[in-house]
């Protein structure tokens, strides 16, 4: 189907579908802390706001839920804490160097593409207006895994472990019309549980090795050599 | 009869070119709580480099002085190709927008041989800093334009146009971040601020200017000019491929008078968004200007692969 033939609401899921996977792509190149987490924010609140607008097209009431808790989780709550324990952990002036940044844009694009390959049977078997949006959740999701590969950062890490789930998040709604309520509100506990776990294991990883650079974890013996 | 109004639009769309200069310099002054020049301050330097005699360096080759003339021959053949009253001119039919970059690039390249012909520091470091930004804006606007392209099924620019008019109001990513792409690649090429500043005469920061630092008389006008001719070419292109709406479809002179005016108002409300996004940002440094390009590049591979992701069906 051509996106002519579909209503506003649906062109408007498509469009900001469309935005989500350029706030990954952001990221990516985002080099200070509080800017990847302003790009996070904002990825949480497209998620959400597809996530309301498939609920008004198709009519399913629970969705409604699924974007209220997204929105106060993905888009307030998690960034509004990792920006804290910026602040506390002292590390808000550094900037991260990003490797190598035209390679992983690259390999951000080549994702992309591949993961519509893959997601093209799959989205044979649908028959929603948002099925189109699969490939987009796909790419998100390994987009979040490119960032946690190529960063030093422990910060950084969590971000692009959010931003799988946010994906994730986007592929049920996708898909399927979101998941069971229960397994819903179940991993958005664990979320904000392994928020909060992660904030304390930052300021372990820091006083142990004195850094959040994860890099130096590859060394096992505790003497300078 | 066609012809004779194609080449009176091509006329008019150079005449006009100098103007939207002065209406973008008027609005800037405005914007920094200057006084403004006269709106007509362009023509009167235009027309004041006309009558001067060009000075020609000793060591200048043929080149020197043949430039000039295909510069402007090159933004004046690429004003008649862009639809800027009336679609489906009789030169929009000949030529498609891969023709227009083609355009762009040969002006280009002449005015990077000619900065270098003297032989001076300043011409050398013009020419090899513009090539460096054209050979990543090229391929930016090349992907903006095949987004378009894919989309209307059609490199023609009339008949692309037609297209977005017919399809009505439909909010496409791949438009969006083409549009975005577009902008971005208008200012590099156009030479504003944040990536050159084409009001000032500052030896490390000057890109356009360097090059054409050893012209004077009608040759710099015509340099001059050409430039303000793409400046508003850009600025055409952008609004009326995005929003095309008002555009006259046939040659009657009503429709041509509210195309004329519809294409005004677009090119006056463009003219404020450009200076108010210049007094907004400053001008970054040299070698950030390859990572905005590469964002730019960015935003369009986004609006093609949006395209093909979420909009075509299978």
């Amino acid at each position: 189907m051509d996106i002519t033939q579909y209503t506003f609401y649906e062109q408007a899921i498509l469009f900001i579908a469309a935005l989500v996977v350029f706030t990954s792509f952001l990221m990516l190149a985002q080099r200070s802390l509080f800017g990847l987490i302003y790009v996070f924010a904002w990825q949480g609140l497209m998620v959400s706001m597809t996530t309301a607008l498939s609920a008004y097209v198709t009519q399913f009431h629970h969705l409604y839920v699924s974007a209220l808790i997204t929105l106060v989780l993905k888009a307030i709550l998690i960034p509004l804490m990792l920006h804290r324990l910026i602040i506390r952990l002292d590390i808000h002036r550094e900037v991260e160097t990003v490797l190598y940044p035209a390679y992983t844009m690259t390999a951000a694009a080549a994702l992309v593409m591949f993961s519509y390959y893959v997601v093209l049977p799959i989205e044979q078997l649908s028959s929603l207006a948002t099925r189109n949006t699969i490939a987009v959740s796909l790419a998100v999701v390994l987009l979040g895994m490119l960032l946690m590969i190529s960063r030093r950062q422990a910060v950084t890490h969590v971000v692009g472990f959010m931003s799988i789930e946010n994906g994730l998040f986007f592929a049920a709604v996708a898909s399927t019309q979101g998941m069971p309520m229960v397994v819903e509100l179940g991993i958005a506990f664990d979320v904000l549980v392994a928020a909060v776990l992660f904030g304390v294991f930052f300021f372990h990883i820091r006083s142990s090795i004195d850094s959040l650079d994860v890099d130096q974890l590859n060394r096992l013996s505790e003497v300078e050599r | 009869m066609d012809w004779i109004l194609a080449f009176l639009e091509t006329v008019l769309f150079a005449s006009l070119a100098p103007l939207l200069a002065g209406w973008i310099k008027w609005v800037k002054c405005r914007l920094q709580n200057r006084k403004a020049p006269s709106l007509v301050q362009p023509y009167r330097e235009l027309a004041k480099l006309f009558r001067k005699q060009p000075v020609v360096a000793d060591s200048a080759s043929w080149l020197f002085e043949f430039a000039p003339y295909v510069v402007f021959a090159s933004a004046v053949l690429s004003a008649a190709i862009v639809p800027f009253v009336a679609a489906h001119m009789p030169t929009s039919a000949i030529a498609d927008i891969i023709v227009l970059v083609g355009f762009f690039a040969l002006g280009r390249f002449f005015l990077a041989l000619a900065g270098m012909d003297v032989g001076t520091a300043f011409g050398g470091m013009g020419s090899s800093r513009e090539m460096t930004i054209a050979s990543l804006a090229e391929p930016a606007m090349l992907m903006a334009v095949f987004t378009l392209a894919m989309s209307a099924s059609t490199t023609n620019l009339s008949t692309a146009i037609d297209y977005v008019l017919n399809s009505g109001l439909v909010l496409r990513p791949s438009f969006i971040f083409a549009l975005a792409g577009l902008l971005l690649v208008a200012v590099a090429e156009t030479g504003r601020i944040p990536v050159d500043n084409p009001a000032t005469h500052l030896e490390l920061t000057m890109i356009h200017e360097a090059m054409i630092l050893e012209y004077s008389g009608r040759h710099l006008a015509f340099i001059e000019w050409a430039s303000q001719i793409r400046l508003m070419l850009y600025g055409v292109l952008i609004a009326n491929i995005f929003l095309p709406w008002g555009i006259a479809h046939d040659f009657s002179p009503q429709e041509m008078g509210y195309g004329f005016l519809a294409i005004m108002a677009k090119l006056l409300v463009l003219g404020i968004i450009l200076p108010v996004c210049e007094t907004l940002f400053a001008k970054m440094r040299l070698f950030r200007v390859p990572e905005f390009l590469g964002f730019a590049y960015l935003l369009s591979l986004l609006g093609m692969l949006s395209h093909i992701i979420l909009e075509v069906g299978n």
